[in-house]
């Protein structure tokens, strides 16, 4: 198990090649080859977990090989806390995702191929500890989801990729730069925990037409990741990209892309560029407001269930910004306030985590029902609650999780973002409580208008959610509520690496530097 | 060095030239239909070359025939790049349909000679050969680009080019004049010398040179603005002549005028310190603002496109933009990324241009994006490989246009921070460039639905598709052998850098 890692990021590869040699007609057994191979994945994740020794807060389990001794490049993995609840999520979705593209008809070898090629690229971001290899990782999905939502999508799904191919490549073009950035001015490394301790001294001084580097690295790279969070005003690629994809893509885009934007501005801007993240704390937490209300008013309007869930996920990811600003209360200006920068960034985290598990959820119900009714207007069930009554369950318990009720995972991790950003941003979290609310309208507005009232007479046969459906919903069910009432062994995971990421941002960064 | 004493360094060149006379003599004794295998014996011969590169002295650095051509690994560099892209283009040529019922002989020794012409231009050091290297791949050039008589898109092409290669070659060789008169000598290093001491009169002169001479060498490398006759020249040649054009004369265009600039006009010899400064304009800005035109006229154009071969044409002008990104600065990272990007972008454009020519043989002649319907279906490996070429040419990762462009971005940021804009209008324009590379990918996949039926290309097609899709995705991977080739190639005539 020395290779745990090279496992995890190259299964799926082995998975692609099998695929590739099967003929185009067996289906089946190319179905069950992604199965296989996503549960093994999904096994060794597990594993490595039960492995991890959270007491640490450094990175664990690291492999690292010379890739390209001419610049320094070299193939490094590692994974620490902040990376590991999401290398369990990955593999998770995925495997759930496979069995939620059960009914794709077309292509099918492609389709898996593709997947699994997506896959390899998601946990590879999560797992590069090399600046360089994380940036390979980075693009290697742009291609596959062009595909995905371009072949298998629903009708302008052709706009869809294309719009979130060219958003996604000006991020990554402009992270390229600050890359290179990095690298030429921080002792010619692409070692990403080499520059986490170099950089912030490196860069301190340096200036490019008269700006700090700092800011412009920070910038260049914050466009990169709020690209793809996402974060207003880059967002709008997603609510399309999320309703012309097929749901598995929906469940994979929701619930793992997004927090690649997370996860990139606290792996790579916080410990490398400290002093911006003061600078730039407060901006981020306007833009979480922004965020929160523009997603959840958004929702409010929407008449596709689809796009509701997509807006939703905008909201969410508002929280985890605002979660994220926090950090700077830990700040010696803002009176040290270890506690609530400990909450705020925990919270993001685990925010980042629950609306992984809570979207794909979403996404997965909506799909049961589009595949019956072969459309998603909100208004155009109603009563369905009678005709099916386990959808309407799982329903129930996915809208309420949503919508940040007490007893599921949202709320703990809404709730600690809020504690958290509030001791600085007091009049930034108040208002967005607001969003709260909104969540909680729209939420159960389209609970009601589907679920209640009289049966649609269209819909008086339509069968109840079936035993593959459940399979894939349960087990998100499970971690939400399981999470929501005990969200302990979740943040004791995290809580020692979000210590450490706190003690670089603010012993290294600071008001000065610039 | 002697004439006599230089033909031991001139052994590539001499069996080029001997593969040029045979091929020439045994073409008269082969008929039309057997007179594609003249193609071979070039081939034959540019193997033989190829190998004849370990019996020269490798490491010596020198100057031949009387202070005419240079003899150093940056030459031998090219030289090795042009035999590639022209061994492949002749096994190319014979898979197209385009070429197959005409007599072929003299198309493949037209190549040989063009071959030997684009040598001489990465070595000349002397303003008559500079001229005269110039002129034998450019008069090749003509021939080829209207090979194909009975069309009137070739001959079209053939006759732009003429005018406007006949024009450029006229400015430059003005150029070479006022510069020769200048300084009273046409070697390289001379004028270098003699400039570091000339009358500031002269620098308007210089100047006026400079430009000059530049627009010569900016044709051939298909700069803006002297880019005029690429897309018609582009569309109406034979597709492998095509090919060869956008790869191969665009080396060896490159080849001369970093030479040139670097070894003539540079100030101390150092390439870090270079500073075109003393001939009165402001170079380096100069060719930056040239650099950003190229590239953002060559995609945006590139974009309105109805034809894949057009579009072609145009995305090697941008290419040519990105290229010219490194040259500003001249520095040793500039010249390092421009050859990395030489090498990588030969493999990811023949390789476009071997699907364009398959479809075309396929399609009876077409080469619209309508024709590449559904191509992915069809045909899976040859939809495939455009995916990765496409992929490549917008430089994504894990492929190698990828790692040219870092290269060359790596090159700029490294420079002076005035010049960081240039990085970012050419990260910007990789963006522009995605949407028209991603329509031939849609075109090919989304467009078309599947086919029952599977047809495969050609062994020899495959075999090819192979030969340029394996090193564009390997390269994208793992570049060390390139990085090793081009570093160990660093060496000019008259100083290491």
């Amino acid at each position: 198990m020395e290779y745990i890692l090279s496992w995890l990021i190259w299964l799926p590869v082995v998975g692609i090649v099998v695929i590739l040699f099967i003929p185009r007609e067996r289906e089946y057994i190319i179905k069950m080859t992604a199965v296989v191979t996503t549960g093994i994945q999904l096994a060794l994740a597990l594993f490595l977990w039960s492995k991890f020794d959270s007491g640490l807060g450094t990175f664990q389990f690291i492999e690292k090989a010379e890739w390209i001794p001419s610049i320094n490049i070299f193939y490094s993995l590692g994974v620490d806390g902040l990376s590991l609840p999401m290398v369990i999520l990955t593999p998770l979705l995925s495997f759930l995702a496979v069995f939620v593209s059960w009914n794709i008809d077309r292509a099918v070898k492609g389709y898996f191929a593709l997947f699994l090629l997506l896959d390899t690229g998601m946990i590879g971001v999560f797992l590069a500890l090399d600046f360089f290899l994380f940036y390979v990782f980075w693009e290697v999905m742009l291609l596959p989801m062009y595909f995905l939502i371009g072949m298998w999508g629903g009708p302008q799904r052709e706009y869809a990729a294309i719009k979130f191919f060219l958003y996604t490549l000006v991020g990554s073009v402009l992270m390229l730069v600050a890359v290179i950035g990095l690298y030429l001015n921080c002792g010619k490394t692409f070692d990403i925990p080499t520059l986490m301790e170099t950089a912030p001294n490196a860069l301190s001084g340096v200036m490019w037409w008269g700006f700090s580097a700092i800011k412009i690295i920070w910038i260049l790279l914050f466009i990169g990741f709020a690209i793809k969070v996402p974060v207003f005003p880059f967002h709008t690629w997603l609510p399309l990209a999320h309703v012309e994809a097929p749901t598995a893509i929906s469940v994979i885009l929701a619930g793992v892309l997004l927090k690649l934007g997370v996860y990139g501005l606290l792996r790579i801007n916080y410990p490398m560029l400290p002093d911006a993240v003061f600078w730039f704390s407060g901006a981020m937490a306007l833009l979480g407001l922004i965020n929160v209300i523009w997603g959840a008013m958004c929702a409010l309007a929407q008449t596709d269930l689809k796009k509701l869930v997509a807006y939703s996920s905008i909201n969410h990811m508002g929280y985890a910004l605002l979660g994220m600003a926090a950090v700077i209360a830990a700040g010696a200006v803002n009176g040290g306030n270890q506690a609530a920068a400990q909450a705020g960034l925990s919270g993001a985290v685990f925010q980042m985590f629950n609306h992984g598990t809570i979207s794909a959820m979403l996404f997965i119900l909506v799909g049961v029902v589009y595949d019956r009714a072969h459309h998603r207007d909100i208004d155009g069930f109603g009563g369905l609650a009678k005709q099916m009554p386990l959808y309407a369950g799982m329903c129930m318990i996915a809208f309420f999780a949503g919508l940040g009720l007490p007893g599921f995972s949202g709320f703990v991790s809404e709730f600690m973002c809020f504690i958290g950003a509030f001791p600085v941003f007091k009049v930034i979290v108040i208002i967005s409580t607001i969003g709260i609310l909104l969540n909680a309208a729209y939420f159960l507005s389209a609970y009601k208008r589907i679920f209640f009232g009289e049966l649609n007479e269209k819909y008086k046969d339509m069968p109840e959610i079936n035993r593959r459906e459940l399979l894939t919903v349960i087990p998100l069910a499970v971690i939400t509520i399981l999470f929501g009432i005990y969200p302990r062994p979740f943040l004791d995971i995290i809580s020692n690496t979000i210590d450490h990421l706190i003690y670089q941002v603010t012993q290294m960064g600071g008001y000065a530097g610039f | 060095m002697n004439n006599l004493q230089s033909l031991s360094y001139y052994l590539p060149e001499l069996l080029l030239v001997a593969t040029i006379l045979v091929s020439v003599i045994a073409d008269l004794f082969l008929k039309k239909e057997n007179s594609h295998q003249v193609g071979l014996w070039i081939l034959g011969g540019l193997i033989v070359t190829l190998f004849s590169f370990q019996f020269i002295p490798k490491n010596d650095i020198t100057t031949l025939f009387m202070n005419t051509i240079a003899y150093d690994p940056f030459a031998n560099f090219f030289k090795i790049l042009l035999i590639i892209a022209t061994g492949f283009i002749i096994l190319i040529s014979r898979e197209s349909h385009e070429l197959s019922n005409i007599r072929a002989g003299e198309y493949y020794m037209l190549l040989g000679i063009m071959v030997f012409g684009m040598f001489l231009m990465a070595s000349a050091i002397d303003l008559i050969m500079v001229y005269l290297s110039v002129e034998i791949v450019s008069i090749v050039s003509f021939v080829l680009a209207a090979y194909l008589k009975d069309s009137k898109l070739s001959n079209e092409s053939g006759l732009k080019y003429v005018i406007y290669g006949a024009f450029s070659s006229g400015l430059m060789l003005f150029g070479l004049s006022i510069l020769f008169g200048v300084t009273g000598t046409t070697k390289f290093f001379e004028i270098r010398s003699v400039l570091g001491s000339a009358d500031p009169d002269a620098f308007l002169a210089v100047v006026v040179a400079s430009v000059l001479i530049l627009a010569g060498f900016g044709y051939k490398i298909s700069a803006v603005p002297f880019h005029f006759w690429t897309p018609d020249v582009y569309e109406g040649a034979p597709t492998p002549v095509t090919a060869y054009l956008s790869v191969a004369p665009k080396a060896a265009g490159f080849a001369i005028l970093l030479r040139f600039f670097n070894d003539s006009l540079s100030n101390g010899g150092v390439l870090e310190n270079l500073d075109f400064g003393y001939t009165g304009l402001p170079w380096p800005q100069l060719l930056a603002v040239l650099s950003l035109i190229t590239m953002t006229l060559g995609n945006i154009v590139a974009i309105q496109q109805k034809s894949v071969k057009r579009m072609l044409a145009y995305s090697s002008i941008a290419h040519a933009g990105y290229m010219l990104m490194a040259t500003p600065l001249l520095s040793r990272d500039g010249i390092y990324a421009i050859l990395i990007y030489l090498v990588m972008y030969l493999f990811m454009n023949l390789g476009a241009f071997l699907v364009v020519i398959v479809v075309k043989n396929q399609k009876n002649g077409g080469e619209s994006f309508e024709d590449f319907k559904g191509l992915g279906w069809e045909m899976p490996l040859l939809g495939g490989a455009m995916t990765l070429f496409m992929i490549s040419l917008t430089g994504l990762p894990p492929t190698a246009g990828f790692i040219g462009k870092f290269y060359v971005f790596y090159s700029v940021l490294n420079a002076d921070p005035s010049f960081f804009w240039l990085v970012f209008a050419g990260a910007i324009n990789s963006v522009i460039s995605l949407y028209y590379y991603v329509r031939v990918i849609k075109v090919m996949y989304l467009d078309g639905n599947r086919k029952e039926t599977i047809s495969t290309p050609s062994k020899m097609t495959i075999a090819l598709l192979l030969g340029t899709g394996l090193p564009t995705l390997i390269f994208g991977v793992y570049w060390s052998p390139i990085a090793n080739w081009v570093e160990s190639s660093m060496h000019f005539l008259f100083h290491t850098i």
